[in-house]
């Protein structure tokens, strides 16, 4: 049982895991941190972007190297954790000669498909004349000023993909749902749990019978919108497999969000805007559950909120629908999202995008979600780029992906004030070790980046993950050897068989029986079936005497186990009319001289041996008497 | 031999307050608990007092699992948990756990506050009742204890509409429920995987039925409508609130749209807002056409239809009424039946089955004069239409439920006997497999013959696996050799030697040695290569070896050669094999005592 791990980046996953003859690969995040190599994407012309000189690219970066590490037309299945470790799907089932099955919960896709689309239409609406790829080879790469120059496997950076190719990757998900137990192919059964991050979002089960690997990523135990976290399922897993963690070990979710309200109203009184650049799902949805209940007290009645993307409507209906606990709570047939009552008091609006209807209904101050969080591309440039110069505005950064001074760095010199408030409700380091006490893993399988204090912050080594024994730490491209080896199998034995069976009783409460079987093999299940009797042999005028023939072995001997009783021996070979028998005592027992019939039998505490000339009756009968003494195995 | 019985409380050769009993591999499982809608006495539920006769059913029953939302289903459930008493879980699925309180509710208002009876379940036991239930969601494992095992699958009867597969070790139940086969307007078709169960329970509403084309049956009905209003007649529908309802509406939604006609669409009740509400909220459970536009477009926001008022019933002109209940036993739609039953030009289109003793099934049957409570009697003169629009499954649906699922045996509720016995000849004929259609009370048994799961040692398994080469030859089985073990509720096969290591015993060898005499005028060694030619000649196949140390092996049997002092022709033989190899052994020492052929060189 190997695990393959392609992704370095510890809340954007990619492993793939060999066991038991299936190859599955858990997870396939996009890592769009190389996005901020590039200049943002402007939808308005700006005339100052368009002076200088450089590239304005596509996206982001997976890491391929893994083509060396093992065949992806290999894999099997891919399990999806959650919507946002799902981004780099295209570009491994479209590329790669992938023939499998895909398999996420049914929130996870629609939203995961929301996400695709809205990255998608963000680059697709501004689309550009040339694009330059010689800067990818090295030599060339080498040259170049800056940061680029420093950029790591560039050549694994790869465009965006198109809406053919979503809808075509998208194709290949078979929805589960949760607890959902899967067979594949016989060998092993996949079940994904409720993991409480997001919609949808799931930990898997893989297991056989024997053996169970917990695959955790993106768990949290805060009650916010999806269903909370399943974790009494992890327990007895042989191995667990720890990815997503928070990226902000040190920040309160809660208590950013409440630095989020404050220094939101604190713009919108001064009389300037709010500038969220957030994913259309997730987060967005916990800010606007929070704004709810803020707005009231914090006097904000009037300001208006615009949730801006080209997926608004679709993410807000979704996230309705989709919203397990108000399917869990029965009765109740009212919005069971407070924010849904923003929506229906007119006080949240969206828009697909700036163009249309938003430009005439727009009015300042005014508070704005939109993507993408990256302020390379999407909606969010243009507000940069309107409200950027106003020191009375404010941008808050929330998505904690990307760093905030990277994603400002183009946009510098910059009047606007900017908050960074990053919410991330993943567990942390503590609530971690604590669900590890509970659910006990023999091992625990993590990416190096948490069995390490942050760089920034050596000295807290309550920011790493402490363990006995201690996790196995995995880097990207580093392949694992996962500390278990398998030793049962299930089998099943036809009742026609179980009838047939023997069973002696060898020690109190333990018994055992000789199986001779037909192993029947098929889609990885196996079943023992009785011993098809040979078919009578035919009658042949050829042969002269039968004895002639030598046995067919249809079953073997079993072991024997056991002592045979001087005492007793000779009062059953007595009972078989053998009077004369003299008794001589060696080292290790008795030799038995049976003086009528010139045969010797030797009886030690571990061997019986029959010396026995010319009279097989005989000998077969001293067999049969030995043997009663003897258990067989 | 272990045994499934299946007792049907109701729906045995019956439609109406289905209730079936399950007991498998040692646990009680009470499927549906509905009642029925024909009779107003004792007869309406289903007779608890077969589990107990004093008591509560808790003791007696593992689960209780709710298929969906119609009363015949589950109208019975407050009775039984609350006032016979029953604490353990009842699973439903989400939108039948959020429909179902609502119908009970409904129709206790009517049989308590309208016709007044007493002995009823409350409004309260309704809540209790619900307390006790657990959601399903659909493909959902859920594992009841640690044996039992229960999975919904989509059944498309109505919104949220499931069948239950459940699994006690390697015997298993599927019970569909109500279901359906051909999609609808909002609904999606029944599916099962091949589960292959022990016993298949299905429903056989229409089993004697096979129904031509559904476009065919909705131009009948728009016809039908249509011309009644045209010539000024009002036309009634009784419908259950959810189900039909919304899928007959969309369909006069869009023909209404399409010929504009302006007579008035009514919706009696204030359900249908709420309807919809739980369609947008289950809108996973619809199929894939609802599910794929609702972001644009709800196909249960309705333009023609408006909600109903009591006071319109009198009004003139021509109307389309939606009125609940459907079966016209009981509520608004039999009090608009008996203002509207004395005109020609009137019609009512009764969509759906009607249950045995109600004002439905008594005019579906061309009775013209109902009597009425208080010695009233009723003429019926409006036209009496019956279009089949419930969801079920007919006897082309119920074959292939019966080729998905692959059952073993099958097992006929929810239908009328005689129909029932024509179905069970087919599916005899067609699947060869056992049918069984027990009636209310009596036990239909079947004995299944589980194979036992045991586990196998790997290195013993990919031994066996290794000597049959890569590939498995159906045609030379490998024979397995080892021990079982069994231990406490262990069940461990491993080889031999590795059962005496685990038991810590020490193995006994049994050895027997045993001396030919040989005339053969040849030399020791010549002797002995002889034996080696002979025994190569006779033992094909067996591994024979002539070994330096002046002896033969065969298998693991010595055979050493000594001439004796006197005569050195004659020769004597030393034969030893351990017990492991009596067989060889013993035929051995029969061949050699028979001498070398003198032809051997």
């Amino acid at each position: 049982m190997k695990l393959y791990c392609l992704s370095g980046h510890p809340t954007l996953p990619c492993n793939v895991l060999k066991f038991k003859s299936t190859t599955i690969m858990l997870d396939c995040g996009l890592d769009t941190t190389s996005v901020l190599n590039f200049l943002p994407l402007p939808l308005v012309h700006s005339p100052r972007l368009s002076k200088l000189p450089g590239w304005v690219s596509k996206d982001g970066t997976i890491n391929l190297e893994k083509r060396e590490l093992l065949d992806l037309s290999n894999i099997d299945v891919i399990l999806i954790s959650n919507y946002h470790c799902m981004m780099a799907l295209p570009y491994i089932t479209e590329h790669t000669g992938f023939t499998g099955t895909v398999y996420a919960t049914e929130p996870t896709l629609q939203i995961g498909r929301l996400l695709m689309e809205e990255v998608v239409n963000f680059m697709e609406r501004v689309p550009k004349a040339q694009s330059a790829t010689c800067w990818k080879n090295k030599e060339i790469q080498r040259m170049l000023p800056g940061p680029l120059k420093d950029a790591v496997d560039v050549w694994t950076w790869k465009r965006c993909y198109s809406m053919q190719e979503v809808n075509s990757a998208l194709s290949k998900v078979q929805l589960v749902g949760y607890s959902q137990k899967v067979e594949l192919f016989g060998a092993v059964q996949i079940s994904p749990l409720s993991s409480g991050y997001s919609l949808g979002s799931s930990n898997w089960i893989i297991q056989s019978h024997h053996e169970k690997v917990s695959y955790v990523s993106g768990s949290s135990l805060l009650t916010t919108h999806p269903q909370p976290m399943d974790q009494s399922s992890l327990k007895n897993s042989d191995v667990l497999i720890l990815t997503g963690l928070t990226q902000m070990p040190t920040a309160n979710p809660d208590g950013m969000l409440g630095e989020f309200c404050s220094n939101l109203a604190m713009t919108i009184r001064a009389g300037g805007n709010v500038l969220v650049p957030c994913y259309s799902s997730g987060v967005i949805y916990d800010l606007l559950e929070c704004l709810y209940q803020f707005i009231e007290s914090a006097n904000l009645g009037t300001t208006p909120f615009y949730f801006i993307s080209p997926v608004a409507n679709s993410s807000l209906e979704f996230s309705q629908i989709f919203n397990n606990k108000c399917n869990a709570g029965c009765c109740l047939i009212v919005p069971v999202l407070l924010m849904f009552q923003l929506i229906q008091t007119n006080k949240l609006k969206h828009y697909p995008s700036i163009h249309g209807d938003f430009s005439s209904e727009f009015r300042q101050p005014c508070v704005v979600f939109t993507g993408h969080p990256s302020l390379r591309f999407g909606d969010v440039v243009h507000f940069m780029e309107l409200w950027g110069k106003s020191g009375l505005n404010t941008i808050i950064f929330t998505e904690p992906d990307f760093s905030y001074l990277d994603a400002l760095a183009p946009y510098q010199p910059l009047a606007m004030k900017c908050v960074y408030c990053p919410i991330d409700t993943r567990l942390n380091f503590h609530q971690v070790s604590k669900l590890l006490k509970e659910v006990q893993p023999l091992h625990v399988v993590c990416p190096e980046q948490y069995t390490q204090p942050p760089l920034t912050q050596s000295h807290r080594s309550d920011l790493m993950l402490e363990l006995q024994p201690p996790p196995m730490p995995y880097r990207r491209c580093s392949v694992l050897n996962l500390p278990f080896r398998r030793r049962y199998e299930r089998v099943y034995i036809m009742p026609e068989l179980a009838n047939s069976l023997v069973p002696s009783e060898i020690k109190p409460g333990i018994s055992v029986a000789t199986v001779s079987a037909v192993v029947h093999s098929k889609d990885n299940k196996h079943t023992l079936q009785s011993v098809p009797k040979p078919p009578p042999v035919a009658p042949s005028k050829k042969r002269k005497r039968v004895m002639d023939e030598p046995p067919v072995v249809l079953a073997p001997k079993p072991l024997l186990s056991g002592a045979v009783p001087l005492e007793a021996f000779l009062a059953t070979l007595q009972k078989h009319g053998i009077t004369e028998v003299k008794v001589e005592e060696t080292a290790d027992g008795h030799i038995l001289h049976l003086q009528a019939e010139d045969t010797l039998i030797q009886l030690e505490e571990d061997g019986t041996h029959i010396v026995c000339d010319n009279n097989e009756p005989l000998r077969t009968t001293l067999r049969d008497l030995v043997l009663r003494f003897l258990q067989k195995l | 031999m272990p045994e499934i019985n299946v007792t049907p409380l109701g729906a045995g050769q019956d439609v109406g307050r289905s209730c079936i009993l399950v007991s498998i591999g040692g646990k009680n499982i009470m499927l549906d608990c509905g009642m029925h809608m024909g009779y107003n006495d004792d007869r309406r539920f289903p007779d608890f007092s077969y589990i107990t006769q004093n008591g509560r059913l808790t003791d007696f029953l593992d689960c209780v699992i709710i298929s969906h939302f119609h009363l015949d289903h589950c109208g019975a459930l407050p009775y039984m948990s609350e006032m016979v008493g029953y604490d353990g879980p009842i699973y439903m699925t989400h939108p039948t756990k959020a429909i179902c309180p609502i119908l009970l509710e409904d129709f206790r208002k009517i049989t308590v506050d309208k016709k007044g009876e007493t002995n009823f379940f409350t409004s309260q036991m309704i809540k209790d009742c619900m307390k006790k239930v657990v959601p399903l969601n659909l493909h959902q494992t859920v594992q009841v204890d640690d044996e039992l095992e229960i999975k919904a699958y989509y059944a498309g009867h109505v919104l949220g509409a499931a069948m239950v597969h459940i699994k006690v070790g390697s015997e298993s139940v599927v019970y569909t429920g109500d279901y359906n086969m051909t999609p609808d307007r909002h609904l999606g078709a029944a599916w099962i995987d091949k589960c292959r169960p022990d016993i298949l329970i299905s429903e056989s509403t229409y089993a004697t039925t096979i129904r031509d084309s559904k476009r065919c049956r909705e131009r009948d009905f728009l016809k039908k409508v249509h011309e009644s209003i045209e010539r000024g007649g009002k036309v009634l529908i009784p419908v259950f609130a959810l189900g039909r309802a919304q899928e007959l509406c969309i369909l006069l939604e869009t023909f209404w749209e399409r010929m504009n006609l302006k007579a008035p669409i009514y919706f009696s009740t204030g359900l249908t807002e709420k309807a919809n509400h739980y369609y947008k909220l289950f809108i996973t459970w619809t199929n894939q056409k609802i599910r794929k536009t609702f972001v644009q477009r709800n196909m249960f926001e309705f333009k023609h239809i408006k909600a109903f008022d009591r006071s319109y019933a009198d009004n003139p002109g021509p109307m389309v009424v939606f009125a609940t209940p459907g079966m016209l036993h009981a509520g608004q739609s039999l009090q608009i039946f008996k203002k509207w039953a004395g005109n020609e030009k009137n019609m009512v289109i009764m969509p759906g089955y009607c249950v045995q003793g109600t004002i439905g099934h008594k005019i579906l049957n061309g009775q013209r004069k109902l009597e009425m409570e208080g010695r009233a009697t009723l003429d019926v003169k409006l036209q009496v239409e019956y279009m089949s629009f419930s969801a079920h499954a007919d006897a082309k649906g119920i074959m292939q439920l019966i080729r998905m699922a692959e059952p073993r045996n099958m097992l006929l509720v929810h239908g009328e006997a005689a129909k029932m016995e024509f179905l069970k000849g087919k599916i005899e004929q067609e699947f060869s497999i056992d049918c069984y259609m027990p009636a209310n009370g009596e036990t239909a048994t079947v004995t299944t013959n589980p194979s036992v799961p045991v586990d196998i040692s790997l290195n013993l398994l990919k031994r066996e696996m290794a000597l049959g080469g890569p590939l498995p030859d159906p045609k030379r089985p490998r024979t397995m050799h080892g021990t079982l073990i069994m231990k406490e509720n262990s069940l461990k096969l491993v080889s031999s030697e590795q059962a005496l290591k685990e038991l810590g015993l020490n193995e006994h060898q049994l050895r027997f040695t045993c001396r030919v005499q040989l005339q053969d005028p040849h030399s020791d060694p010549d002797t002995l290569h002889r034996i080696y030619t002979h025994l190569k000649s006779v033992l094909k196949g067996y591994t024979i070896q002539h070994l330096p140390d002046g002896t033969v092996m065969v298998e693991s049997i010595v055979i050493k050669v000594s001439s004796s002092a006197e005569d050195s022709n004659a020769k004597v033989l030393l034969l030893s094999w351990s017990y492991q190899d009596e067989d060889l052994g013993s035929f051995l020492s029969t061949l050699l005592k028979k001498g070398l052929p003198s032809g051997l060189c």
